[in-house]
């Protein structure tokens, strides 16, 4: 049974033709989307050549980076600023979220009870609310937070919930069977197989949290020392300073992205060893 | 409550202590079917015992009230003295475990939730692992397993309670020829050592001939005992059983039993619809 070393010499066409598909494109997943980005940026750049786009109206990207550059000092404090109301919005939504699950998950009546406001507090468009929560609220760091929360929660309260009741009805027989109490039922079969649900929700409520911080910053136009990077935005369209409003917004995109990541990252290495969608695919 | 205890004198006459008896038992669920309807069976210490039947024969259902994971509509289920349900392990279709979990954590599982610490738990889990042939797959989860292992795992974890009688609801059907034969003897040579009761339920007849000492044939609509086989070839049954005449003589009589029972329900045809 030599077959295995003559294989990797000798391929037969189809097989060959399969192994340079799967080279070329464990190639083209990176290489691909970072030509089509330069592709649009050198375009952009040359748009505003050709066209003579004044400077306030599409600022060429060489200069967008040159304010990043210059203009880092104001920009990172107010990154911070966004920031942290995006991380505490985030944690909120995470305990409040699971928390609601869980006490969703004690009784159909209590979900079937409450489920429905949740709802009604996702569809209802956060800007619709924020006059509301200005009148009741006075702290503007509060008014921030509770914006972003209720834009965050959702997704980890509904993904959450779907977990905790999609247990296989086989291992809910078999704890029934070994006399589990309700508590360990939610601690040793629950919790886990509601994992990747939850963690599914928390990649989408990363970025919803951003928005949402970002979103509350403009509808309370904080100013002053506490304002983000959405306030830099609306000051920088006021001046029709285009270079930092593009700067401002390349900063908001690029954490966007550093978010879900990460929140990528931590949900592949929680359950790279037992879940599907962290497997690679096997033929 | 419809559970009563049988003093444990009258146990011990006949031959070996009766363990548990279904009396009259009937089950008809909410929407109308009768599962099963007027069982009576006496499940005895040491018995291997296969419920034998096409599907919809209750076979299954009779394997859930055992267990207590459902209750009767009508008749008793007699426990022998301090025996209860508490003392049944449990085998599923699929090896139903816990995909997080390592083989060790999956095994340790009943007595974890029965407050046992993983330091009390290990010695018996770890006997329990090399019992069925698993010793080194300790930390390994379940996806990492073939069907075979991930059954194992299974039965591992449902006797590692020491149980007086193991349940099983067809816990072979999904799994190829080869690896059925295996855990066959494995599972024969595990009950031989060991001396706890069983309850199979299959829908093979070759299956339920090689491991049973007792064939109970069920037939469908209602779900009822129809018959009963004593398989009195001496255990332990081998490979060269397997293809030995008795064998093949006790085989034609389950299967005959089976038919017998398929044609009994009135105006059905054996495909189920």
């Amino acid at each position: 049974m030599t077959a295995i070393d003559d294989a990797t010499l000798k391929l037969d066409p189809e097989e060959a033709r399969r192994a340079r598909q799967e080279r070329l494109e464990r190639i083209g997943k990176w290489v691909l989307p970072l030509a089509i980005m330069v592709l649009a940026i050198v375009l952009w750049d040359r748009i505003c050549v050709w066209n003579e786009i004044p400077q306030y109206i599409l600022p060429r990207p060489g200069v967008v980076l040159q304010t990043l550059h210059n203009d880092a000092g104001l920009l990172f404090s107010s990154l911070l600023v966004t920031l942290r109301i995006t991380f505490l919005s985030l944690a909120l939504a995470v305990i409040g979220g699971v928390g609601l699950a869980v006490l969703f998950a004690q009784s159909k009546w209590v979900e079937m009870s409450f489920f429905p406001f949740a709802i009604v507090l996702q569809v209802t468009p956060i800007v619709a609310i924020f006059p509301l929560i200005n009148i009741y609220v006075n702290n503007q760091t509060v008014k921030l937070l509770l914006c972003a929360w209720i834009v965050a929660f959702f997704p980890i309260l509904s993904n959450t919930t779907l977990g905790l009741n999609s247990v296989d009805r086989n291992l809910r027989d078999l704890f029934k069977l070994n006399g589990a109490t309700r508590w360990q039922q939610l601690r040793y079969l629950r919790l886990p197989a509601a994992m990747p649900y939850f963690l599914g929700g928390l990649k989408i409520a990363g970025g919803l949290s951003l928005i949402g911080a970002v979103v509350a910053e403009f509808v309370a136009g904080a100013q002053g020392q506490s304002s983000g990077l959405a306030s830099r935005i609306i000051e920088a369209g006021y001046r029709l300073n285009a270079p930092r409003l593009f700067a401002a917004l390349i900063l908001i995109s690029l954490t966007g992205i550093l978010i879900f990541l990460v929140l990528s990252l931590v949900s592949h290495l929680i359950l790279r060893r037992w879940h599907e969608s962290a497997l690679k695919q096997e033929r | 409550m419809i559970q009563e205890k049988v003093p444990e004198t009258r146990a011990a006459s006949g031959e070996a202590a009766m363990l548990l008896a279904l009396r009259n038992v009937g089950k008809v669920f909410s929407n109308g079917v009768t599962a099963l309807s007027k069982v009576d069976l006496a499940i005895r210490e040491g018995d291997f015992l296969s419920l034998l039947g096409p599907s919809g024969c209750g076979k299954s259902t009779a394997l859930r009230l055992i267990a207590g994971l459902s209750t009767p509509t009508s008749g008793q289920l007699d426990w022998r003295g301090s025996i209860d349900r508490s003392n049944t392990g449990f085998v599923f279709q699929e090896p139903t475990l816990l995909p997080w979990a390592s083989v060790f954590d999956n095994v340790w599982l009943p007595l974890r939730l029965k407050g046992v610490s993983r330091a009390k738990a290990e010695p018996a889990v770890l006997e329990m692992l090399s019992r069925v042939h698993l010793t080194g797959f300790e930390n390994a989860v379940p996806r990492e397993l073939s069907g075979g292992m991930k059954m194992r795992v299974s039965i591992a974890r449902a006797m590692v309670t020491k149980p007086r009688i193991l349940l099983m609801d067809e816990p072979f059907a999904a799994l190829d020829e080869i690896t059925r034969f295996k855990l066959n003897n494995d599972l024969l040579e595990l009950w031989q050592d060991e001396r706890f009761t069983v309850v199979f339920v299959t829908h093979s007849v070759f299956e339920s001939v090689f491991l049973s000492s007792r064939v109970v044939v069920m037939a469908a609509r209602p779900g009822r005992v129809h018959g009963e086989l004593a398989i009195d070839a001496p255990y332990p049954r081998d490979e060269a059983f397997r293809t030995s005449p008795d064998y093949a003589a006790l085989c034609r009589q389950a299967s005959d039993a089976l038919v017998d029972a398929i044609n009994s329900t009135a105006g059905s045809h054996h495909d189920g619809h």
